[in-house]
């Protein structure tokens, strides 16, 4: 192959249609509270961990539903499990049961990445 | 006995006409279609608990036929004139109407979907619009697409023609949100294994039972929000779609594959509300809906004296808001009229 | 897809082009990576249709590139254009007839300025009479030189020796037309068709025979990006966005690409041949690329021109596959011929499916 100094850009795009919603079901049908989150982000302000790691709990819920378990398995080692976030939900999602869940679960997919 | 003439025979229309019919006035509807209902004519259920179309119809109809106004099918106002402190109204044909009090109840016209030409309504096979899915909601109404499958994957996109520069409308319609949500449902209901997405920009689930449908829609009927406005669509070789929008969540462009794509098609005023307001000296709001005398105290008084103004002809507004401002439009008559 | 629904979207952006007595602004790289296509657009136009347009080799670049590229001012190149226009206000000619898209895109965006910003048109009247003591007529007509061939589309299927007919099958060939981003994304009303379904294009393939290819990324941009291709280090995202137009066009199997651009059919050209030696992928059919022509090129071809003569040969995709089709008779053996018909040697970079 030939070299021209430069090389194909990969796509940034969430591509939809490659999404393997296994994981994402599996959690849902095992924490069906999770499906009315609305990104309101209170999870994360009140996070304990947020201050001092680079940690989004409400990216959770779209890294999730999106697909990139990669990055998800990676995340969710950063959460405590204090459980503060469930005292602010205002759907009264059992957060730490879907970070439990996705952990328990992930090993089974991690090899699907986007 | 006092005359009153009720431009418009849809719910504003003939709500009013009903009122001030039974507070003892002589009452005329002009109205340019052969039946009176308007916009209902072309819905099957309403928002937010699925009432079917027929019992608000029906309920108009009995008020049409039970109670003592008349209606002036296929009739167009061409013109309305003070004189003497009464309104000369020209209708057409070259009749004349005389009343003491004008209620405009002109109502809106849907969003021609076709102008935000990167959706390709009308041309792509597999877009169409709120009102379009309305009627194939109807049981009989056929949902199928290419090779006459039903669809697997379905997105709405909400604020189209609304919210929006391009469109020429800066103002929300309001009532697209709880539209694409009720109908989402109705679609999980027809279609059990589709995959549901709604594209939005905000979810305003202003109205009573709005946010409780909202969250069923994602509790019991799997329905996918996904924040971000659809830039694009188009059609690919086998007649699904392409749809690009940003996950403005995830901060990174998404691209999906469908087989139906719905355009939530907001309000606007109807394409001569401005002549004709000009004409008879009632102003327009930067939106092009009827403007009224106080946004508070005075929603159903004109910049005119003797003409008023009921339902959608003066914003967006749903079926429920429409009835309670024809009410109050026909109170405001009354004890107007009462005054003099 | 629904025909009416496009052509009610044609009928709402039509624009006016002028009819005759043109004054021709040249591009500055077309000659380089297409030197017939502008030659061939003077022939149809002289001895075809019998058209006076006249061009002045006094005219420069428009500096649109540079421009583009932030390193020309505005107001240098506000006063580089009113030079073009003053040439054609001294030669007596109203209607300029622009080859390039990025000029074209210029050329509007500058008399918009001045229609907007009148102070800004006064200011430009200044320097371009003190620096060359010239003055200028703001054009009456600036049409695209494809609105023109779009124009008289049906004069030259009167003319026509071939159809974009595959003369094996006797079906129309699938062929995608490709639209510069300049020349209706700035100013949909200035396009024909407007922005969304132009049908400049369209209107000249499908009267000459032919059946357009309607595929997802139609309105993606070839990549070209002024910046992007010019710096070396850059160009991958250059030839992303033109695979990503070929991947989406591939299923409909395109016998051709047409472009009016200056840029778009030199990197949907060139690109082919760059990502089959990158990743060993070609689009076209038996292991060969997609021919991309300009439009005059492709008129040419309907016209009976030489394809020697109009320089395909100059395409890194070859275009035997798409002259084969139609049924053109053509010399392999002069591909690389010169004027006087000596070989004058063959490129040392293939042709994608070579």
């Amino acid at each position: 192959m030939k070299d021209f100094g430069f090389t194909m850009i990969k796509q940034r795009t969430i591509d939809y249609d490659q999404f393997d919603g296994r994981l994402l079901n599996e959690v849902l049908e095992m924490e069906p509270s999770f499906k009315v989150c609305l990104s309101c982000g209170g999870c994360t302000a009140t996070c304990s961990a947020v201050d001092l790691v680079s940690f989004n709990v409400r990216r959770m819920n779209l890294l999730l539903r999106r697909g990139e378990t990669v990055e998800l398995e990676s995340e969710i080692k950063k959460c405590m499990l204090c459980g503060k976030c469930m005292l602010v939900c205002p759907r009264g999602i059992n957060i730490r049961n879907v970070i439990m869940l996705i952990k328990k679960s992930i090993p089974k997919y991690k090899t699907v990445t986007l | 006995m006092k005359h009153i003439v009720i431009i418009g025979g849809g719910i504003a229309g003939i709500e009013t006409a009903s009122a001030l019919t039974d507070a003892g006035h002589w009452v005329t509807v002009i109205e340019k279609e052969a039946q009176v209902g308007g916009k209902l004519n072309n819905w099957s259920y309403l928002f937010p608990d699925f009432t079917p179309v027929d019992k608000i119809k029906s309920v108009l109809q009995e008020k049409c036929s039970e109670k003592d106004f008349s209606i002036l099918h296929q009739t167009e106002v061409s013109s309305i004139h003070r004189k003497n402190g009464k309104f000369n109204i020209e209708i057409s044909g070259e009749h004349q109407l005389e009343a003491d009090a004008v209620v405009v109840a002109t109502g809106y016209e849907l969003f021609d979907a076709r102008r935000k030409e990167e959706y390709g309504y009308k041309i792509y096979d597999h877009v169409i619009t709120s009102a379009d899915l309305e009627q194939l909601l109807l049981p009989n109404g056929d949902l199928t697409v290419a090779a006459g499958e039903n669809p697997k994957r379905i997105a709405f996109v909400h604020c189209v023609g609304s919210r929006d520069e391009k469109s020429g409308n800066h103002y929300c319609s309001k009532v697209c949100c709880i539209t694409g949500v009720k109908q989402a449902i109705e679609l999980r209901k027809r279609l059990p294994e589709a995959e549901i997405y709604c594209f939005y920009m905000d979810l305003r689930m202003y109205g009573k039972r709005f946010e409780e449908l909202y969250r069923e829609a994602q509790e019991k009927y799997d329905i996918e929000f996904i924040r971000g406005r659809l830039s694009e669509a188009s059609e690919k070789i086998d007649k699904s779609l392409l749809i690009k929008a940003e996950d403005t969540l995830s901060g990174r462009p998404l691209k999906m594959n469908i087989d139906l794509l719905v355009l939530l098609v907001g309000m606007e005023a109807g394409k001569g509300t401005a002549s004709a307001a000009a004409s008879c000296g009632i102003g327009c709001e930067d939106s092009g809906f009827l403007k009224t005398a106080d946004s508070f105290l005075k929603s159903n008084f004109s910049e005119q004296e003797g003409i008023f103004l009921a339902g959608s002809c003066t914003a967006p507004m749903s079926v429920n808001d429409t009835i309670l401002h024809a009410r109050s439009a026909a109170q405001e008559v009354n004890n107007w009229l009462l005054r003099r | 897809m629904r025909r009416e629904g496009k052509i009610q979207v044609w009928q709402d952006y039509q624009k006016e082009i002028a009819d005759d007595h043109y004054f021709y602004v040249r591009s500055c790289i077309r000659q380089n990576f297409f030197p017939g296509a502008e030659q061939t657009f003077l022939k149809i136009l002289r001895s075809e249709l019998n058209k006076d347009i006249y061009e002045n080799p006094h005219h420069t670049s428009c500096s649109g590139i540079g421009y583009h590229s932030d390193i020309v001012p505005f107001d240098t190149i506000q006063t580089v254009v009113a030079r073009q226009f003053a040439l054609m206000t001294e030669a007596g000619y109203q209607n300029l007839a622009v080859s390039c898209i990025t000029s074209f895109g210029i050329y509007n965006e500058i008399i918009e300025t001045w229609k907007e910003f009148p102070a800004e048109l006064e200011k430009v009247r200044n320097f371009l009479k003190t620096a060359t003591g010239r003055e200028f007529e703001i054009p009456q007509n600036v049409s695209h030189a494809s609105d023109i061939v779009y124009k008289f589309r049906h004069r030259i299927t009167d003319k026509a020796k071939h159809k974009l007919v595959n003369q094996q099958t006797g079906k129309p060939l699938k062929i995608v037309e490709h639209i510069g981003c300049h020349y209706s994304k700035m100013f949909p009303s200035k396009g024909v068709g407007g922005a969304e379904f132009p049908h400049v294009l369209v209107g000249m393939i499908e009267s000459w025979g032919g059946e357009v290819v309607d595929y997802p990324e139609r309105r993606h941009c070839c990549g070209f990006g002024f910046r992007q291709y010019l710096v070396m280090s850059n160009r991958g995202y250059s030839v992303s966005n033109s695979k990503k137009k070929f991947e989406s066009m591939a299923p409909y199997k395109p016998d051709a690409i047409v472009s009016n651009c200056p840029g778009c059919p030199m990197f949907l050209d060139r690109w082919q041949y760059v990502i089959e030696e990158m990743e060993g992928k070609t689009y076209g059919e038996n292991g060969q690329g997609i021919p991309v022509l300009t439009y005059e090129e492709m008129a040419g071809l309907v016209l009976g021109y030489n394809p020697w003569d109009m320089g395909l040969q100059m395409h890194q995709t070859n275009v035997e596959p798409l002259l084969d089709k139609m049924g053109i008779q053509y010399d392999p053996d002069l591909k690389y011929a010169g004027k006087d018909g000596k070989i004058i040697g063959n490129p040392m970079m293939v042709g994608c499916g070579c």
